[in-house]
């Protein structure tokens, strides 16, 4: 076992005690990479020497006295989506081949203050755009528990380098589930913040409104740790909200006695996988047991989720991908004609089907004469789930459902069927449209093969305290985030 | 047939703010190219817009100014179509809650024909909403290239009614909207500097009929001539067209300066789709009361008003009073003189004439002038009070101007003092009536005339510094006893 199997909470104490040096757990990391890679594909690139360098920084400041906080020296995987100064930023792409962040995002500024060494660049369906990382340009993420299995999607290199321990931690983002979703399919905790929660600036947008960015972690502890870092208003995002940040790791208390829990009918449907139905039964008595309180609520505009996120997703999609042109950054045509022969060229050799069919249905239902029926019409019934999930938080504290209909499919099997690949995110889309909270925590196994299943845990907006405190309950009480896939 | 011209105008003028619109790159004119950038305005990756509250306020006065309505919720929009100049391939716009709504811009046809003056129409707006500039398209030999340091500059869209039918209207429309933006410190309206562009809009339709005719848009125009020049050159096509029982087409053309031509660059049938919808990057505007009320503040007088208001209270010539207003430094440097003078007819006559032409040949604005607003009430007073004569105010003046001290102090180091001392005055004239036998004989044979040669002579003989009345006075004493 190396340091890079403990948690940030384990390694900070031995950290802060000298015990280790961010040195020794950074050349764990790297060794740990180096050995799955070429299983996994988690990463893009990363650099070892980079790392170690910075972590020998980060001795050095601790021997001289310096006080730091519980992330100093630990390595932090970053999506590929997010700018990182100095570092390629494709966001899976062949269209921002060549493109060098000029700045590193909020986020990532905030990881650095707080002492932690960005690491390496995760492995992505293209632009966000999938549940299976098989849209990525380069190649797809393998799943740590099958190898032969998709790790999830879009975030699927952050939450398969958590599942293989190749980095304590590392940040995704979450568009329709793109946190959640690859979380459960890789057994570890993956956390979509309160739109509004975390800093959007140097993300690259997919669909500026359902967008945020949270962390992947190995315990609900560590991401408490890390959301707590990246949280908090930032003068460059207009939509980040000036709500004060609590010490998440102070609601972990483990005691969830009266706290009401609504189980939502709609998310129990006849389609669903009877293991994950069962694991996430049995979730919720094991949390009858701890002596939270179980109500049914109804969420009844939970079947139109899909339908509108796909048409408000990629409404904005269409525009926020029209900047990638060839003009300033990133690859570019050869020998074009005129403007528009080098757009066409540009954009058709760079973006892969995924992206170009959802810029196409973007550009459509806002097309003149369309915009009422879909874009406008999806607006009002996002109000309405918005509404739903409102009222259901008027009888109780968090919501529990599965976080993904079935365990982790089989690469290829879904890749030439969007339609099916899309319903994968049905049970978290609905949580980017309300705007609202969620954390995916491991709560099973399938058991031929052995694929984790994740319990979903919803809150109200800038509930974060409250749904940690109850994966971190849950947790608790059970062994699976102790499993580790055997690779 | 008798045809009526309908012209509407879409300008777009500069904001005057020190910063970008949704970024903290300067707005300065000139730079070398690329270097007033970042990844916000460069549509870098990631990047997102954050809105400047100036351009949100000066945006707002220039509703107040216009007697527009101020809408309390507004939003951004965005505005999608793929140009070169364009960072994102869309523009941060306002497509259906504009910031501003309504108003009117009041224009006097004396900036066409002198002898109009104060002849005035008032043309109705639609709207005025914010949104940022684009970069700027270059072309070489065998490449292109695109400066972004205007884009991101913040833009006000100013949308009038066609209510303008005349070249001349749109001409005076657009100098009298100039001369608003300009006053309230809102724009620059630097033309050179390309701050005031404007499409415009123009049909033309049988004289009494209600619908409008087919609309044509010109694109571009950056001088109020050039507007001129393409109003009466597209009227003309438009009436001919007609005469000639052809069809007109909606379309979009271009002004082609040197040919003197419009010509047609796309017809509805190639119309872009901008395919508007809100902004997610940033948060509807909210105005509240009290910041509007802050605004409401710095709403300054408009020169019509001024003028008005000027001849009423200072009983001064409305052709004077229209110098004054049309520059507020100017019209504030003579309120603080004439509220500090008895005689405030006189101070407009130092203000527009001996001051402005020594200003005008010393190349100074009024801010700069060297005389001050108190100096010229003074030296009125010390002519009203019989102190100095007209004509040595005149060479105080030139004093004045040259070292800025008071028109007191000179005149007494000077020792320019007017003399009505009698007894002075009395021994000149003494020596004048000894002096001009032929001239007193003149004057006592009835020669009323002869009476101011004597008196010229006194005045020679004190160095101007006599009262000429005292003379006169003196001189009639002596030649009557
Ligand atoms: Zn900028």
């Amino acid at each position: 076992m190396g340091l890079n199997d403990l948690t940030i909470h384990e390694l900070a104490g031995r950290l802060a005690k000298k015990e280790i040096a961010a040195a020794d757990l950074a050349r764990d990391v790297v060794a740990r990479t180096e050995a799955m890679e070429p299983k996994l594909h988690a990463f893009l690139e990363w650099n070892g020497g980079e790392l170690l360098t910075a972590a020998r920084d980060m001795d050095e400041r601790r021997a001289r006295g310096e006080v730091l906080g519980p992330l100093a020296g630990i390595p932090v995987g970053i999506k590929d989506v997010l700018n990182v100064q100095g570092h390629s930023c494709r966001c899976g792409s062949k269209i921002l081949q060549g493109y060098v962040a000029p700045y590193d995002a909020t986020v990532v500024a905030k990881l650095r203050a707080a002492g932690v060494i960005p690491f390496g660049r995760l492995n992505m369906d293209e632009f966000a755009m999938g549940s299976s990382t098989e849209n990525s340009a380069f190649g797809v993420t393998h799943n740590p528990w099958d190898l032969e299995r998709i790790p999830g999607g879009s975030s699927g290199g952050s939450a398969a380098a958590v599942a293989a321990a190749e980095v304590p931690a590392a940040l995704g983002s979450d568009t329709g589930g793109s946190i959640r979703q690859p979380a459960s399919l890789c057994g570890v905790v993956g956390m979509k913040p309160t739109y509004g929660r975390v800093s959007r600036f140097g993300l690259v947008a997919f669909a500026s409104s359902l967008d945020q960015i949270g962390p992947f972690a190995k315990d609900v502890t560590d991401a408490a740790l890390v959301l707590g870092a990246i949280s908090g208003r930032d003068p460059n995002d207009s939509t980040s909200v000036p709500e004060p940040v609590p010490d998440y790791t102070k609601a972990l208390t483990g005691d969830v006695k009266g706290l009401k829990l609504g189980l939502p009918k709609e998310y129990f449907i006849p389609g669903m996988d009877k293991e994950v139905d069962a694991a996430v039964r049995a979730a919720v008595d094991k949390l009858v047991s701890l002596g939270a309180e179980i109500i049914e609520i109804s969420l009844p505009h939970s079947d139109y989720g899909l339908a509108v996120y796909y048409i408000i997703a990629t409404a904005e999609a269409s525009a926020n991908l029209a900047r990638f042109d060839g003009v300033r950054y990133g690859s570019r045509a050869k020998d074009a004609k005129d403007p528009l022969d080098m757009y066409g060229r540009t954009r058709g050799a760079g973006f892969g089907p995924e992206v170009t069919r959802r810029i196409i249905l973007g550009t459509y239902v806002l097309s003149s004469g369309y915009y009422d029926a879909y874009y406008l019409r999806a607006q009002k019934v996002r109000t309405l789930i918005r509404r739903d999930f409102m009222e259901a938080f008027q009888k109780c504290d968090a919501i529990l459902t599965p976080t993904t209909p079935s365990a982790a499919f089989k690469i290829g099997e879904k890749a030439e069927d969007p339609l099916t690949m899309y319903l994968s995110d049905i049970f978290t889309v609905n949580v980017n449209l309300a705007g609202i909270c969620g954390v995916s925590v491991p709560c099973g196994f399938t058991k031929q093969p052995k694929l984790p299943i994740g319990l979903q845990v919803l809150g109200k907006p800038f509930g974060e305290a409250t749904i940690l405190k109850v994966a971190h309950a849950y947790e608790q009480a059970t062994e699976w985030h102790k499993e580790k896939p055997k690779i | 047939m008798d045809y009526e011209i309908c012209i509407g105008l879409e300008t777009h003028v500069q904001v005057k703010t020190r910063t970008k619109v949704f970024c903290a790159c300067p707005t300065e004119f000139g730079a070398e190219p690329n270097t007033n950038v970042c990844p916000v305005c460069l549509g870098y990756p990631g990047s997102l817009p954050v809105i400047n509250e100036v351009a949100i306020r000066k945006t707002v006065l220039a509703g107040m100014l216009v007697g527009a309505k101020i809408a309390h919720h507004s939003k951004f929009d965005r505005k999608n179509y793929f140009y070169p100049d364009m960072p994102k391939n869309y523009q941060i716009s306002q497509y259906d809650l504009p910031l501003v709504i309504g108003g009117t811009v009041e224009y006097d046809f004396g900036v066409v024909d002198k002898k109009r003056l104060g002849e005035t129409k008032v043309c109705r707006l639609t709207r005025i909403h914010l949104e940022e500039d684009v970069g700027k398209n270059f072309h070489f030999e065998r490449t292109s290239g695109v400066d972004f340091n205007r884009a991101g500059t913040p833009l006000m869209e100013i949308v009038s009614e066609p209510d303008l039918s005349s070249s001349d209207e749109a001409f005076a429309y657009l100098t009298a909207l100039k001369e608003i933006l300009i006053y309230g410190g809102i724009s620059d309206c630097d033309m050179e500097k390309g701050q005031v562009r404007c499409d415009v809009n123009i049909s033309v339709r049988p004289r009494g009929q209600k619908e409008l005719g087919q609309k044509v848009e010109i694109k571009n125009m950056n001088t109020f001539s050039g507007v001129r020049h393409a109003v009466d050159y597209e009227a003309q096509r438009q009436i001919e067209t007609l005469n000639r029982g052809g069809r007109l087409v909606q379309e979009t053309r271009r002004w082609d300066d040197m040919a003197g031509v419009t010509e047609s660059m796309r017809t509805k049938e190639h119309a872009h789709d901008y395919r508007y919808f809100p902004e997610p990057d940033l948060l509807p505007v909210s105005l509240n009361e009290a910041w509007l009320a802050e605004v409401r503040k710095l709403v300054p007088e408009l020169p019509s008003a001024k003028r008005k208001r000027m001849v009423g209270r200072y009983g001064i010539p409305p052709y004077d009073a229209g110098v004054l207003a049309a520059d507020a430094a100017l019209a504030d440097y003579f309120e603080a003189a004439a509220q500090a003078s008895k005689n405030p007819k006189s101070v407009v006559n130092w203000v527009t004439n001996d001051l402005l032409r020594d200003l005008a040949e010393a190349k100074l604005a009024i801010g700069q002038s060297p005389v001050k607003p108190p100096h010229i009430a003074e030296l009125v007073e010390l002519v009203d009070s019989g102190k100095i004569s007209s004509k040595i105010a005149k060479d105080v003046f030139v004093e004045m101007f040259k070292t800025g001290r008071a028109p007191a102090a000179i005149v007494a180091e000077k020792g320019l003092v007017q003399v009505s001392d009698t007894g002075a005055i009395g021994k000149f004239c003494d020596e004048v009536i000894a002096a001009n036998p032929k001239i007193v004989a003149d004057f006592k044979a009835g020669k009323e005339a002869a009476l101011n040669a004597l008196t010229g002579q006194v005045m020679k003989l004190s160095k101007g510094k006599a009262n000429p009345q005292a003379v006169r006075d003196a001189l009639r004493g002596k030649l009557s006893g």
